[in-house]
């Protein structure tokens, strides 16, 4: 969990007195607080960290990273449903992968 | 070299193993301190490149597994009370209490949540104003930030039914307490990238020299890791100890200033108490006077913790580097990631799960 994921910034937009991006990761968008790289502009990477950018990066780092991490199955882990993969791990996979984390 | 293809520049990946190998002439243990390298080096079989004399310690980097039991059960006496939503990274729902975990109070109806940001949960918070939000704040460095600014919106948006239980660490306070132990083998450290993302350099170089180790901050991909291993080899063999970057391009030597200015609003330090190690002092993050209305241990007087950690269990041992994790008789027989007797086998960044993950065929057999 102390992994920070590259991801392109394709939107950015004040929310709660808050500069907040949609940020994609090789196809996967979410929610990203920009409080802490406040100057990042639309098409540029960041690192992220449950929901945060932490740090800037190029974007030939940035891509490879994330082929890595995507080779890795290291996205799956971070954006995946987390009560699947305990479900999963704790050996249930029917007990609660149904059902919606709410 | 079975593991070389797999790398994603397999000749890139060769040169720095051929380099290795041609400047190691002695034994060095080396350390690497964060759970994500710990796991990247034995899914990839990266010790197992290195030449014989060199010896990976795995460190005690992985939040999940050094968050003490105390405040598992804790938060386990939190998530079950009525009218609480708890909310959690997805990797702390496994991590064993001292007679439960977080998905076992789910199954048994408590309202137990998985986040991907602590802002989801302060959303929570608004959208259920007649119900209690509690975010679990475990963590480095890298994370802290979030969790900060979380309660810091908490606070200027006036939402007074959402509280953080902070179990915050930091990195450095506990490269000091490993290299004050007497039974010490530590040689050398890769430090732990995204942490640095954070926090910036500046706090290695006193270590390095106060201890008179290389310090080589370091990313997570295999490759990464590898040219870590490299520099370090290097410093050894020349006999230098000093700070170096080898992750620059994730990690400017001033790390993230408007972080750090938050984190020093949100928090103050104060000793931890870390899984299977014991007390660091000055080794976590509490909450500041300013925002300790947000603080979930202030808000929940929860009373009666008797902690019983697995009498099997020797994973302090294994999270100070002391055995590796197959040398612990419970290992892949009554301890398993699907019944993990003690946390560093729950999370993927535990070096027990790791070892299990990996390597428990050629270990314990099948
Ligand atoms: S194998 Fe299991 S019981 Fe042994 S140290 Fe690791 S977590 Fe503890």
């Amino acid at each position: 969990m102390c992994l920070a994921v590259p991801g392109r910034v394709i939107s950015i937009e004040e929310r709660d007195m808050t500069p907040m991006a949609e940020v994609d990761f090789g196809g996967v968008k979410k929610d990203v607080c920009l409080q802490y790289i406040p100057d990042i502009r639309i098409g540029e990477y960041v690192m992220v960290h449950v929901g945060f950018a932490i740090q800037r990066m190029d974007e030939e780092s940035a891509l490879e990273t994330l082929a890595n991490f995507e080779k890795l199955g290291i996205l799956e882990e971070e954006f995946g449903d987390g009560f699947a993969l305990a479900a999963q791990q704790a050996g249930e996979p029917h007990v609660l992968d149904t059902e919606e984390s709410r | 070299m079975k593991y070389l293809d797999e790398f994603s520049n397999p000749d890139l990946a060769k040169k720095l193993v051929d380099q290795i190998h041609e400047v190691t002439t002695q034994p060095w243990a080396m350390m690497e301190v964060c759970g994500g390298q710990t796991h990247s080096i034995i899914r990839h079989g990266i010790d197992q490149l290195l030449p014989d004399e060199i010896e990976m310690i795995h460190g005690p980097g992985c939040p999940v597994c050094v968050t003490p039991l105390e405040m598992i059960d804790r938060a386990l006496a939190v998530a079950s009370e009525p009218g609480v939503i708890f909310c959690s990274f997805g990797d702390m729902l496994r991590v064993p209490g001292s007679s439960a975990d977080l998905f076992r109070i789910k199954s048994a109806g408590g309202d137990v949540r998985v986040v991907y940001s602590p802002l989801d949960a302060l959303n929570l918070a608004r959208e259920n104003p007649d119900r209690q939000v509690v975010f679990f704040g475990i963590g480095f460095e890298t994370t802290a930030p979030a969790n900060a600014m979380t309660v810091y919106q908490a606070q200027r948006l006036g939402i007074k039914n959402f509280s953080l239980l902070v179990s915050h660490v930091l990195v450095p306070p506990a490269m000091s307490a490993i290299m004050e132990s007497p039974t010490c083998r530590v040689q050398g450290f890769l430090a732990a990238g995204h942490v640095c993302c954070v926090m910036g350099t500046h706090e290695y170089p006193p270590l390095a020299d106060k201890y008179q180790v290389p310090i080589v901050v370091t990313g997570f991909e295999p490759l990464d890791i590898l040219e870590g291993i490299r520099k370090t080899v290097i410093q050894l063999e020349e006999g230098r100890h000093e700070m170096e970057n080898a992750y620059p391009r994730a990690v400017p030597a001033d790390g993230n200033k408007p972080a750090q200015e938050m984190l020093n609003d949100v928090f103050e330090v104060t000793d931890r108490s870390w899984r299977g190690i014991g007390v660091i002092p000055q080794s976590g993050w509490k909450l500041s006077h300013k925002y300790r209305e947000f603080d979930a241990e202030e808000r929940f007087q929860v009373t009666g913790i008797h902690t019983a950690e697995s009498a099997l269990c020797r994973s302090g041992e294994v999270l100070q580097g002391l055995i590796k994790p197959h040398e612990c008789a419970a290992f892949g027989k009554e301890c398993t990631p699907r019944n993990p007797l003690g946390a560093t086998m729950v999370s993927s960044e535990g070096a027990c799960a790791a070892y299990y993950l990996y390597r428990r065929l050629e270990l314990v057999g099948s």
